[in-house]
């Protein structure tokens, strides 16, 4: 596969008359308009990406981005308006003849095969194949060692790709678009499971495309990524164009004004969000987590802290520090493989199961929405309620619909979904949609305790302040919460107190007053940071 | 006015239930087309398609419930078979009267079902698998029970003498008409079975269970649903419909034959899948496999009015598979 696309205006020294300057678009839309059925989604959007640029593309969850880059990358193929590809008229009828016209997408879904070994997925689709179509194994395993070293990935070419946590995931997910030989790049929030080394690492990746004049397109949603990648920026509100403009001519709340229509706070404003934190929620007791295969392996050692009612205690850690399991743990989802003593509101709680856990009032919200979150034929309403079916249902489990429906639309209401209708599958829903669909599903049954893994994973800014918001006001009612988060402005504007975990210990507390983007990542990677990075 | 119409016709269209009816009409179509010199217009065809159908659709019901846990059940027709020998055994050499008979028969089927169930939700064995085996289980169990023989009756006494006594009352029953003739007791029992299936699916928090854990068993688990019962219920349910089918059976044969019902349950599975229900779990409904289990009903019903042979049939009835299959598919 060659980097077909532009490769040969470019090669071919000056331009042929009538196609002068070294800026011509490599990709441009004109008028672009895409329906669903009977719902237009882009109602004419122009779009051009230079040679040798980053282009941000920014705007809240359903305002079309997704649907713009599916038409580039020859996921749709019914638009109307004028694609043109290095000048000329294109129409994708399916994403590989977009790969072969030289646009390389990665999407924000992982489309990984699990079962595969790291350097299988890695040469999935353009296998090093020799005279007679065998695949040369040894050839493809070295450069794949390559690769990952390149991408600053720790793990083994031979490994399983079902073995790697999320974030290693995703890295080789990008790692493996990032290879082939294209033009355009296309990265949908590529960061949103990654940590900073991995970010870091990615970021000087992209700047090396750009200095071999490779083009970026990148849409995301955090703001201090569109400012440290972008040169031009376009921005998209409820399918329409709000407009472009270089990086350096948009101030941040310019750009906010652009998406959201409407002047919003940024990360919910320096006030406490607390309420004065009242009695002990939750305490755990040295809390021991057994390895998932190797049972005489720990991820988590010792974990001992409390949790009050009405506070939101931050924690903190680099990937694989065991902090997503102590939230799984706590929610009784990992059965034998913990122990330690847990009082929950004073009494003894041993959590066996989450069916457990949700009716004691513990209600967890995963990381990975896809595989641990959603079923995606589920419509709004049935994906919404079903932590807490019990509420709705008379004799026999018959459920009563109608209280059903109006407890779920207020929950919907306040959470401002976009959703065609109450009965759509989540499926049709823009992904910071669903992501309020499963928080939703988490509020409902009215939790005392939420242990919340990322919570405003894939979420605007318009919806991450609403969802802020909300997190105050429910600390205000009085529920405790323990959070997650790689944001790390997020985390130190929510936290009360922030623990930090460092190979399933906890090393540092930090009060809200001292702690700071430093001392966080500082007691994250340990004093010195070569000792060890995972 | 006219556009909002059409809009909303362009959206009902959209929904599954409409696909699948318009696979239906399309059938009909086709009858009306080779109608057999008018024979499709007779109302006595139409009757006799819905008897035919009721056995296959009932089980058709068990497989949905089943399907939509993103699962499958082989094992149907052998229940069928065991249940039809049992029940004829209780009620002709043993004279159970039905009321008692009925009941035990309904709980066999119902229990061999959970034991797939929990094959399946606790022992984690695939449930091809497991219902594959229970399929060839029942079948050797029903071979147990009646001796390898059709149980009929005429019943051999413990002495060795034979002697033939009345077929009990409870077939007869079963197998008769109501409405002066124009609605047998069997289908009654189907579009019962149907009715239970819809309310268990769509009105009962069991159903809403049984879609998540189709849909995405952990996201089901960590929202506090209990995946293992919601799973053996539905084998249980899928089991519990087997034996109604069963009864259903030796009541239209007047025997229990431990060979009956061979390969019924690839019927089943056809009629779930031609309404529009995904064998990927997670979506589908009761209402799709009725509409399913006519669509098949009538394909059959007009090959063998139009006498067409048996290769004939067969593989027509393959090639309408795939061709429902595919209308039925989402488009982008």
């Amino acid at each position: 596969m060659t980097a077909a696309g532009c490769e040969p205006i470019r090669i071919g020294a000056e331009r042929t008359a009538g196609n002068p300057s070294r800026s011509d678009p490599v990709v441009s839309m004109r008028g672009i308009r895409k329906s669903f059925g009977s719902v237009e989604v882009l109602h004419g959007i122009d779009f051009e990406v230079l040679p040798g640029e980053v282009h941000v593309i920014a705007g809240e969850n359903g305002a079309g981005k997704s649907t713009l880059i599916k038409i580039l990358s020859g996921a749709y193929s019914h638009f109307t308006g004028r694609l043109l590809v290095c000048g000329l008229p294109r129409r994708f009828a399916r994403p590989s003849e977009a790969v072969e016209a030289g646009i390389a997408t990665i999407h924000q879904e992982l489309s990984l095969v699990p079962s595969m070994s790291v350097a299988d997925n890695l040469f999935l689709g353009w296998e090093v194949t020799g005279r007679f179509g065998q695949v040369d194994f040894g050839l493809q395993e070295t450069e794949a060692a390559r690769v990952l070293q390149e991408m600053g990935l720790d793990c083994s070419p031979h490994q399983l790709v079902s073995e790697l946590p999320i974030s290693c995931q995703q890295s080789l997910e990008i790692a493996r678009a990032l290879t082939r030989d294209a033009s355009v790049f296309i990265l949908d929030e590529p960061t949103s499971a990654l940590n900073e080394h991995e970010v870091e690492s990615l970021f000087g990746r992209i700047r090396e495309l750009r200095s071999e004049n490779r083009s970026i397109v990148y849409i995301t949603h955090k703001m201090e990524e569109i400012y440290q990648l972008a040169d031009r920026i376009t921005v998209l509100r409820d399918g329409n164009l709000a407009g472009t403009a270089a990086a350096d001519d948009l101030p941040p709340a310019e750009l906010v004004r652009w998406m959201v229509g409407r002047d919003v706070t940024p990360v919910g404003g320096d006030e406490p969000p607390h309420s004065g934190a009242g009695g002990i929620a939750l305490e755990v007791e040295d809390l021991c987590i057994a390895h998932s295969v190797v049972k005489e392996r720990s991820v988590v050692e010792g974990v001992s802290f409390a949790l009050r009612s009405g506070e939101i205690l931050g924690l903190a850690g680099l990937q694989g520090s065991g902090k997503s399991e102590v939230l799984h743990a706590l929610f009784g989802a990992l059965g034998r493989r913990a122990t330690g003593r847990v009082r929950l509101f004073g009494e003894p709680y041993a959590a066996k199961s989450p069916q457990e856990s949700v009716e004691q009032g513990v209600v967890l919200l995963t990381n990975d929405r896809k595989s641990m979150g959603l079923a995606p034929d589920l419509s709004v309403t049935h994906s919404v309620s079903l932590a807490s079916l019990s509420r709705f249902c008379g004799h026999g489990g018959w459920i009563r619909r109608e209280q059903e429906g109006q407890a779920v639309q207020a929950l919907t209401r306040e959470f401002r979904l976009r959703a065609p209708s109450e009965e759509a599958p989540v499926r049709t829903l823009s992904g910071g949609n669903q992501q309020k669909v499963y928080l939703a599903r988490c509020l409902l049954p009215q939790p005392r305790v939420l242990l919340l893994d990322e919570p405003t994973r894939g979420i605007d800014i318009g919806a991450k302040a609403d969802i802020y918001e909300l997190m105050r006001a429910w600390v205000g009612e009085g529920i405790a919460i323990l959070l997650i988060t790689s944001e790390m402005e997020e985390l130190l504007t929510l936290s009360e107190r922030i623990l930090v975990m460092r190979s399933g210990r906890i090393v540092a507390e930090l009060p809200r007053s001292t702690a700071s983007k430093d001392s966080v990542l500082a007691a994250a990677m340990g004093a010195s940071v070569d000792e060890e990075q995972r | 006015m006219g556009t909002e119409w059409g809009s909303r016709l362009r959206q009902w269209w959209s929904t599954p239930v409409a696909r699948a009816l318009l696979a239906l009409l399309l059938m009909i179509a086709i009858g009306f087309v080779f109608s057999a010199d008018g024979a499709f217009f007779r109302w006595s065809v139409h009757r006799d398609m819905l008897r035919q159908v009721s056995v296959f659709g009932i089980l058709a019901c068990g497989m949905t419930v089943v399907i939509i846990s993103a699962g499958i059940d082989l094992s149907v027709s052998s229940l069928l078979a065991l249940a039809a020998v049992t029940f004829a055994w209780l009620t002709m050499p043993h004279g159970w009267p039905a009321l008692a008979a009925i009941p035990v028969v309904l709980a066999v089927g119902a229990v061999l079902g959970s034991i797939s169930g929990v094959l399946v939700a606790r022992m984690r064995i695939q449930p091809f698998i497991v219902t594959l085996a229970m399929m060839v289980f029942g079948r050797g169990l029903a071979k147990v029970i009646s001796g390898g023989r059709k149980i009929t009756n005429y019943v051999t006494d413990a002495d060795g003498s034979s002697q033939v006594v009345d077929l009990p009352e409870i077939f007869g029953i079963i197998d008769s008409r109501v409405l002066w003739g124009n609605l047998s007791i069997v289908t009654i029992i189907f579009l019962a079975c149907v009715l239970i299936t819809w309310i268990v699916l769509s009105r009962l928090r069991l159903g809403r269970h049984i879609y998540a854990v189709g849909g995405n068993m952990e996201a089901a688990r960590l929202s506090g649903v209990p995946v293992r019962l919601t799973l053996i219920t539905a084998y249980a349910l899928s089991g519990f419909f087997a034996a109604v089918a069963g009864i259903c059976q030796a009541a239209q044969e007047t025997h229990g034959d431990p060979e009956t019902g061979m390969a019924y349950e690839l019927d089943a599975i056809a009629m779930v899948v031609i309404g529009g229900t995904s064998l990927a779990g997670g979506k589908g409904s009761v209402i799709l496999t009725l509409i399913g289990v006519l669509t098949i009903g009538y394909l059959q019903k007009i090959l063998s009015l139009n006498a067409a042979p048996e290769a004939t049939r067969l593989m027509l009835t393959g090639a309408i598979i795939i061709c429902a299959v595919l209308f039925q598919r989402e488009r982008e």
